[in-house]
């Protein structure tokens, strides 16, 4: 393996080069755009041995990676924010059509007003649309888990397409040491793609055609939740598959960081889980008893492993970087919704840093202060707060 | 932890200066990042790019607001932003300027001012042009002079690896610039 000084969108061009597409179809859009650049200059230089297909939206390039894939051949594309969401319908139909597509998404916030910054939104928006979901934490993560996504959607057991997120600069832009590996091991892990069903004029059949009531769209649809259920043990399976061949430990679904004996766990996706995890250290430091969950998979959602979470700490308190309008951010609504019946214990929802607002050790120390108090009180002072509003003085 | 602030404008290649120094330090065995102010860039506007090192991994995922150290590529910057918001007390301001640290003082009030006449040394070396000279590898030269946390042997390589062109020339930019380097108020 050699390490290269890599910004999370060159970790995950290079995840996508050693995964061997034949097809990869994208639209350019801030701050995705050196992805498919570098994606682009490495099939110029015969580098990558894949068909680049310039669309005129994003809409065109989910549809264009879901005809490809469904030739038989795998496909991956990048967007962010206005991208992802122009894409939705397309989402559907790739997850509906069992095709597993992996796509590169740049956190980045939704307009208006306009913002290029970091914000979840764009994707915790696509929640509903079968797509596994991976948050990640650092650039060796997302050239890592692009790999992983294949070799799990890609099973015939599993067959759903995954993206993988990237918070907007702080990974996206930020250059760290990354291991890239070699080309052999990754054709070992991931393999040739061996499509369960496919277009072939040899053959000719027809996929996605009309269902009436009475026929089986809804078992259609129930194969699909099976298998986004099933595709919690494949990932679990997976990571230490990972681990053995190419010796980075990834922890499944969720990410525990100093839970044993604590009194206050952040639930939180993304890099602020990376930022919290030095914030823990130094809290521990002056007898302050605060861990981390850090969610890698958002879908499928990893209920089992919040509900073993919960029995260590006092109270909970889920960190989002997004807001669903109407009730609670969406970590914080999905927590709660798993954990029903088998807590009682407070669980708060913090708002922070949307449109990129910077979350910084001090901001994080105040939360964990108030998950602390929350933990000692044994109630909750407010269900759901943003944090560090200009002119709130509770966190100025 | 070490954290470094570049100053340059869009062009000149900050971006690029943060990264190439983030790769000295990595092939000295430390563990970096580098990224730019999170925005966006325009050509000739000013353009802000930081270098984290540690010894240990860096979890840090937020932006850098007390540096260790500043880089400025432009001296025009220094009547454009606050080239010292956040600079620590003791931390060296490493300037890329015709001028002494004792005229730059007039117009700075710090203690540890460096200055290097990088753009005299980037034409001689036939980098970038004579109106736009390119001086973000030579004044990596003066940053290893300055700080004395990586040597100057591991800049110019890292340089020859990173720099698309004139990795030659990139490299002895940066060895001149670091012995012109003028350092004052200690």
């Amino acid at each position: 393996m050699a390490k290269m000084i890599l910004t999370g969108n060159e970790s995950a061009a290079w995840g996508a080069r050693l995964s061997k597409p034949k097809v990869v179809a994208a639209y350019p859009i801030t701050p995705q755009t050196s992805i498919i650049e570098k994606i682009a200059e490495f099939i110029a230089n015969g580098e990558m041995d894949a068909r680049y297909i310039r669309v005129e939206s994003e809409h065109s390039a989910m549809a264009a990676c879901i005809a490809a894939e469904n030739t038989g051949v795998r496909t991956f594309t990048a967007t962010s924010a206005h991208g992802l969401t122009l894409m939705h319908e397309m989402l559907i139909w790739a997850s509906g059509a069992r095709l597993p597509i992996v796509m590169s998404v740049v956190n980045r916030a939704m307009a208006p007003p306009w913002s290029v910054w970091t914000d979840q939104l764009d994707s915790v928006a696509q929640r509903d649309t079968g797509w596994m979901q991976i948050y990640s934490e650092n650039n060796q993560e997302v050239l890592d888990s692009i790999i992983m996504a294949y070799r799990v959607g890609e099973k015939h057991n599993i067959l759903l397409p995954t993206m993988i997120m990237e918070d907007a600069f702080i990974l996206s832009h930020t250059a760290e040491a990354v291991d890239v590996p070699e080309q052999k091991l990754v054709d070992d892990f991931v393999g040739e793609f061996e499509p369960a069903f496919k277009l072939d004029p040899q053959d000719p059949g027809g996929f996605g055609s009309l269902i009436m009531p009475e026929g089986p769209y809804m078992e259609f649809r129930y194969k699909m939740a099976l298998a986004m259920d099933e595709a919690r043990k494949e990932i679990r399976k997976v990571t230490e598959e990972f681990a053995e061949v190419f010796g980075r430990k990834y922890p499944g679904l969720v990410e525990e960081y100093r839970t044993e004996d604590a009194d206050a766990i952040m639930v939180v996706m993304g890099t602020i889980a990376s930022t919290a995890k030095d914030v823990i250290d130094a809290l521990r430091e002056k007898g302050k008893k605060v861990g981390l969950a850090r969610i890698r998979y958002f879908r499928p959602f990893p209920y089992e492993e919040l509900r073993e979470i919960v029995k260590k700490a006092d109270m909970l308190g889920i960190v989002d970087r997004s807001y669903t309008f109407g009730y609670g951010a969406a970590l914080y609504t999905e927590t709660k919704g798993a954990l029903y019946g088998h807590t009682d214990k407070p669980i708060k929802n913090y708002v922070v840093g949307l449109g990129g607002r910077d979350i910084t050790p001090d901001v994080l120390v105040k939360i964990f202060d108030n998950m602390l108090k929350i933990a000692k009180d044994g109630v909750v002072d407010r269900e759901i707060e943003w944090v560090g509003l200009h002119g709130d003085e509770r966190w100025s | 932890m070490i954290e470094i602030r570049f100053h340059g404008r869009g062009g000149q290649g900050s971006v690029i200066a943060s990264k190439i120094l983030a790769k000295a330090f990595f092939m000295e065995g430390k563990y970096v990042s580098a990224f730019p102010y999170f925005g966006v860039e325009r050509r000739g506007a000013p353009v802000t790019a930081f270098t984290r090192v540690d010894e240990r991994p860096i979890r840090a995922k937020y932006q850098i607001y007390e540096p260790d150290y500043v880089i400025v590529l432009d001296p025009s910057l220094l009547k454009a932003v606050d080239v010292l918001k956040g600079l620590k007390k003791d931390g060296w301001v490493l300037i890329n300027t015709i001028k002494t640290p004792e005229e730059i003082k007039k117009e700075l009030n710090h203690d540890k001012i460096a200055t290097v006449d990088a753009t005299s040394i980037a034409i001689k070396h036939h980098l970038g042009s004579q109106a736009a000279p390119i001086v973000n590898t030579a004044i990596l030269g003066a940053f290893s002079k300055v700080s004395g946390l990586v040597k100057i042997e591991t800049v110019m390589n890292a340089i020859r690896e990173s720099a698309p062109a004139k990795q030659e020339e990139n490299a002895l930019a940066a060895k001149d610039a670091y012995d012109a380097t003028i350092m004052g108020g200690e």
